[in-house]
């Protein structure tokens, strides 16, 4: 093991689900035609000023509340001044030191132990353009400007890139469950940066950190943070100082590049926006936001342990995004045992969505559907084998599990007698599976059950059939 | 007399009763501007054409219905630093002469609304940086009652073409005086509201926090008139005041007995001109007679005023032009790369006057120089708007001069940043507390116009109008403005 | 505080100016004598002052969250001075 302590501290910039933009009025439809969606004020015209979008807030707000932070009454706005072709005012709208949540934090679990980690502020600000190369040239999309987003910044307590991850996937379900943004790393609706350093255990002090950037999935937080974890382990070995300095990830190369040092650090000039006025948030405002937030994945997954006696792992599938634990949520309103509910969902159906790319509140299977199948299933209408042919069935039809039951002719037979007679017949054709039985085969049993099964089309009730055969051999 | 001569009242009149047509007053301005803008170079651009084929067009349109507003068929300057759509508006910047505006400020749209004509742009100081109009990177303004003296600045171009009667009226702006000691050298009757009064929407940032657009006009009850017409709140300005905007023209009542005047000392000592301070008591004098009362009072922090405002406004000034980078509009020059583009963009577009103040600006906001200097300046604001708040508990309006001297002569203070700013002692006070101001002639001094300066209440325009309008009636009108003096 | 000519080439780069040495040597003087002047404030004791950034007693003015038309694109590009597709050019970045 290594004799160094790793410290992680992550930003992470979540794009808000306003239909207008933070400042003016341009919509904010991604994956538009360049420079479509810009208007003089976006483009940082002479002469324009921001008016604060009501919505922006609200959502910042939520989020900052869904994080435990505690909410500013009184925040403010404030220019962050820099050069680049992506911010056209020269100076980004931000948030310094009046940011309108601070204090927060979020658990996470990995390796079955539960950490919580820390939450320093989230603040609202503007994003800025997009640019892509072209040869010696840059071209810029001006779209982006003035999208709505918050900046979330952790405490320095992750200890590893797996924690890191796990942080980033929490955040993720957290801002997903209130809905305040589609939190989507591949259109940049979710973004992070990274902070890392190392020091030797038992060390008070934190040693030099890097900046990480461009770190535009899950997998490259991890692995990006793994590279330069042990890169500084190999140089603090050899004796080198670690260089306080911007880093970029090369997804291609997995390697890490120098952008800046801190000698090139900027000097942002940060100052209050004389363009927009203070924001007073009050008592009753934060009420009314906070009655809006949903139950959150931590306290769902806690209940569904204990009220329904899930597994820690079936809760944490469930509650991974908050469509999936609502429509669980739904299916169990409707009647369906939640064990019973959860394996279909865990299993069958979210196999379904994922293959053939389909939101589960986009399925054909209601939760009412579901329910209606399970409560066959759990009344021995239907045996799981012929389940499995109904929610098929379901899933491509939206049709009623009754339904198709009554139109396949799939009930479960458990008549004694019709079974009884079926699996007479079966162990007379097959004397050879008698002889195989009285040896002690067990095999031989799975057989013949197999036989009458499939002379009933499936629709034995397989607990009988496995009784009688084993009556029926021991009277022989 | 010249049709351009007479008021906004007078000249409505002669329309209604079809005396005259909206391209006669087009053509009459076209004419002055052509006679006499060689000499005073008040306009960046005219816009003849526009012009005309907005007259033809109001001309068709009020043959037809009956009523138009007071401010409709008037030929009107637009200051260079509020945008124009399709007219280049170019902030007296080499940076922005080829910009051309997408869209009009709230005030041009206001002004359209009310049918006047935009006739032209109109010189300033670039970036309304500046008390002379000699930092247009363009060519300087000459003040039309002495030619080889300045017009004040920023707004220069507005005050000397409305003091030279090429326009009706023009738009200024004013962040440390920039309407107001330009309507003082040049004779004319400068107006900055009350910070958020008229939307910013469309003026080109110079220091956001001061920033307020006024008319520069002839006389008290057009400057009344104007400032009803773009007056209000405005959505697309976040700064921008709710307020119920009045009836400026019921105000102008005479009436100013029992009217009480606080005269700050400071604003009346060593700095003033004899002359200047002389012309102030008698006005004074004259209020007295009219009954209003008269007190010596203190604004014990204006002495503190210069400093602050030359800390806050080139902080915000060097954040509001990083913008003029070169990249979406604008003169862009090249270099080797990208930081070379952003260079010699700013390099070359800028001129001196600008650099400096972006240079101080930036030096006041950088990294541990903040609270010493920009936090500072920002606590020092809060007592000099607490002295005023505490005047206003006795007195209904300040008053004193609106500049220390009269109009200096071109190039005599352009070397010497530290005389210049200190030109502006009696305006900044009121930007710095969001006050408005006023600036009326008071009369001659060796030749040239003195104003008198009025300062109020937040929103109490109307005192201001009332009062200034009082004074205007009681005082001898001052002559026209000969144009002599020969260029410098 | 005195400014130096270092800082003055400082400021002037964080500003995205060029100085030549003559503006450079000019600017250190004139930077000098207003912030001498501005040095004046430290006259007042502005402990407990709250600084003034506005002057109005205005909080909370928002729009509601209603999409506005955008501008044609000849309008947003109508004053670039470089353009490539629909695209506003410049000379390549200089990092990442």
């Amino acid at each position: 093991m290594s004799k160094y302590e790793t410290v992680i501290g992550l930003e992470v910039h979540v794009e808000l689900h306003t239909k207008s933009k933070i400042f003016c009025g341009c919509s904010t439809t991604f994956g538009v035609a360049p420079n479509i969606q810009t208007c003089p004020i976006c483009l940082g015209h002479p002469g324009v000023l921001p008016v604060l979008n009501r919505e922006a807030v609200n959502f910042a707000i939520k989020a900052a509340m869904a994080l435990n932070c505690e909410i500013a009454t009184h925040s403010k706005f404030d220019r962050k001044n820099y050069f680049y072709p992506d911010c056209p005012k020269a100076y980004q709208i931000s948030q310094f030191d009046q940011p309108i949540g601070e204090n927060g934090w979020l658990d996470i679990e990995v390796d079955g132990a539960r950490k919580r980690i820390g939450i320093t502020r989230l603040h609202l600000e503007e994003d800025a353009g997009k640019l892509t190369h072209d040869g010696d040239a840059t071209l810029v999309d001006f779209n982006r400007v003035g999208m709505p987003l918050v900046e979330i910044v952790s405490e320095p307590d992750l200890r590893s890139p797996a924690e890191a991850k796990a942080y980033l996937e929490k955040i993720k379900s957290i801002i997903q469950y209130t809905g305040v943004s589609d939190v989507k790393l591949e259109e940049g609706s979710l973004r992070c940066d990274a902070n890392i350093s190392l020091r030797l255990f038992g060390q008070d002090e934190f040693g030099t950190k890097t900046e990480l950037k461009n770190l535009n999935s899950f997998r490259n937080v991890e692995r990006a943070l793994q590279y330069e974890e042990v890169r500084q382990a190999k140089d603090l070995d050899d004796g080198k100082r670690i260089i306080q300095q911007t880093l970029r990830w090369n997804e291609e190369t997995n390697e890490v590049k120098v952008m800046r040092s801190k000698e090139q650090a900027h000097d942002y000039r940060y100052f209050p926006e004389p363009d927009l006025v203070s924001l007073v948030i009050s008592d009753e405002w934060k009420e009314e936001i906070r009655s809006s937030i949903p139950e959150l994945p931590d306290s769902r997954k806690a209940r569904y342990i204990k009220d329904w006696g899930l597994s820690s792992y079936d809760a944490d599938q469930l509650t991974g995004t908050r469509n999936v634990a609502d429509y669980f949520e739904q299916t169990v309103q409707a009647g369906a045992d939640a064990k019973m509910a959860a394996n279909w969902i865990t299993g069958d159906l979210m196999g379904y969505l994922n293959s053939n790319n389909v939101e589960i509140h986009q399925s054909k299977i209601t939760p009412t559907l579901l329910a209606g199948m399970t409560d066959l299933l759990q009344k021995g209408t239907i045996s799981s084998k012929i389940a499995k042919t109904v929610f098929k069935e379901m899933i491509e039809t939206g049709k009623e599990a009754a339904k198709i039951v009554e139109e396949k002719g799939l009930v479960q037979i458990s008549d004694e007698g019709a079974i009884r007679s079926e699996v007479v017949k079966v162990i007379q054709a097959n004397p050879q599976s008698i002889d195989d039985f009285k040896n002690g085969k067990d095999r031989a049993l799975g057989f013949l059950v197999g036989q009458v099964m499939k002379a009933t089309k499936g629709k034995a009730n397989p607990q009988m059939v496995n009784e009688m055969i084993r009556e029926e051999l021991s009277k022989l | 007399m010249s049709l351009l001569r007479e008021s906004l009242q007078e000249v409505h009149n002669r329309l209604a009763k079809k005396e005259i047509t909206s391209v006669d007053l087009v053509t009459e301005s076209l004419k002055r501007i052509g006679e006499v803008d060689g000499d005073v170079r008040a306009f960046l651009l005219v816009d003849e054409e526009g012009a005309l084929k907005r007259a033809k067009e109001l001309d068709e349109k009020y043959s037809k219905e009956g009523t138009r507003g007071i401010l409709a068929s008037l030929p009107v300057g637009i200051k260079d630093n509020i945008c124009t759509e399709g007219l280049t508006t170019t902030c007296g910047s080499q940076l922005l002469s080829n910009y051309q505006p997408v869209y009009n400020a709230t005030v041009v749209e206001k002004l359209h609304n009310a049918d006047a004509i935009s006739i032209g742009k109109m010189n300033m100081d670039e970036f309304a940086m500046g008390s002379s109009n000699e930092n247009s990177s363009f060519y300087p303004v000459h003040n039309p009652w002495d030619l080889s003296t300045v017009p004040g600045g920023s707004s220069g171009g507005s005050a000397a073409a409305v003091a030279a009667g090429e326009v009706y009226f023009a738009l200024g702006s004013d962040t440390g005086g920039s309407i107001r000691q330009p309507a003082a050298f040049t004779g004319t009757v400068g107006l900055k509201p009350t910070y958020g009064l008229i939307s910013r929407y469309g003026l080109v940032a110079f220091a956001s926090s001061l920033d307020q657009i006024g008319p520069l006009t002839k006389n008290v009850e057009d400057s009344a008139y104007v400032l009803q017409a773009i007056a209000g709140h405005d959505q697309y300005d976040s700064t921008s005041a709710n307020v119920e905007v009045p009836d400026y023209l019921s105000a102008l009542t005479g009436d100013v007995k029992g009217l009480r005047v606080g005269v700050p000392k400071e604003m009346m000592g060593e700095g003033i001109d004899p002359k200047v301070k002389a012309l102030i008591q008698r006005s004074l004098s004259t209020l007295e007679s009219l009954g209003a009362t008269i007190e010596e009072v203190s604004l014990p922090h204006s002495e503190y005023a210069v400093a602050t405002y030359y800390l806050i406004a080139p902080a915000e000034a060097s954040s509001n032009l990083a913008r003029f980078d070169g990249v979406r509009y604008g003169v862009r020059k090249y270099g080797e790369n990208l930081i070379d583009l952003y260079h010699e963009t700013r390099s070359q577009g800028f001129g001196p006057e600008v650099k400096r103040r972006i240079m101080l600006g930036t030096y006041a906001l950088s990294s541990g120089y903040y609270d010493a200097y920009y936090k500072k300046a920002q606590q020092v604001r809060t007592l000099i708007a607490q002295d005023f708040e505490q005047l206003f508990a006795k007195y209904d309006v300040i008053i004193g001069p609106t500049t220390p001297t009269t109009a200096f002569k071109l190039n005599e203070r352009i070397d010497d940043p530290m005389t210049m700013y200190a030109n502006d002692m009696c305006t900044i006070p009121a930007n710095l507390a969001g006050l408005p101001g006023i600036s009326v002639p008071c009369g001659l001094s060796d030749g040239l116009p003195v104003g008198l300066q009025i300062i109020g209440k937040p929103f109490a325009e109307a005192t201001l109008l009332r009062v200034a309008h009082a004074f205007e009636q009681a005082t001898d009108r001052l002559p026209e403005p000969k144009l002599g003096g020969g260029r410098a | 505080m005195a400014i130096t000519k270092t800082e003055v080439e400082h400021v002037a780069n964080l500003a995205r100016l060029t100085l030549t040495e003559k503006e450079t040597e000019q600017f250190t003087d004139q930077l000098n004598r207003i912030l001498q002047m501005a040095e004046k404030l430290n006259e007042l004791d502005t402990t407990g002052i709250e600084p003034t950034s506005h002057v109005l007693p205005m909080a909370n003015v928002m729009r509601e969250d209603e999409v506005r038309p955008s501008l044609p694109l000849e309008k947003v590009l109508l004053n670039a001075p470089d353009q490539k597709d629909g695209l506003v050019r410049v000379p390549a970045v200089f990092e990442g």
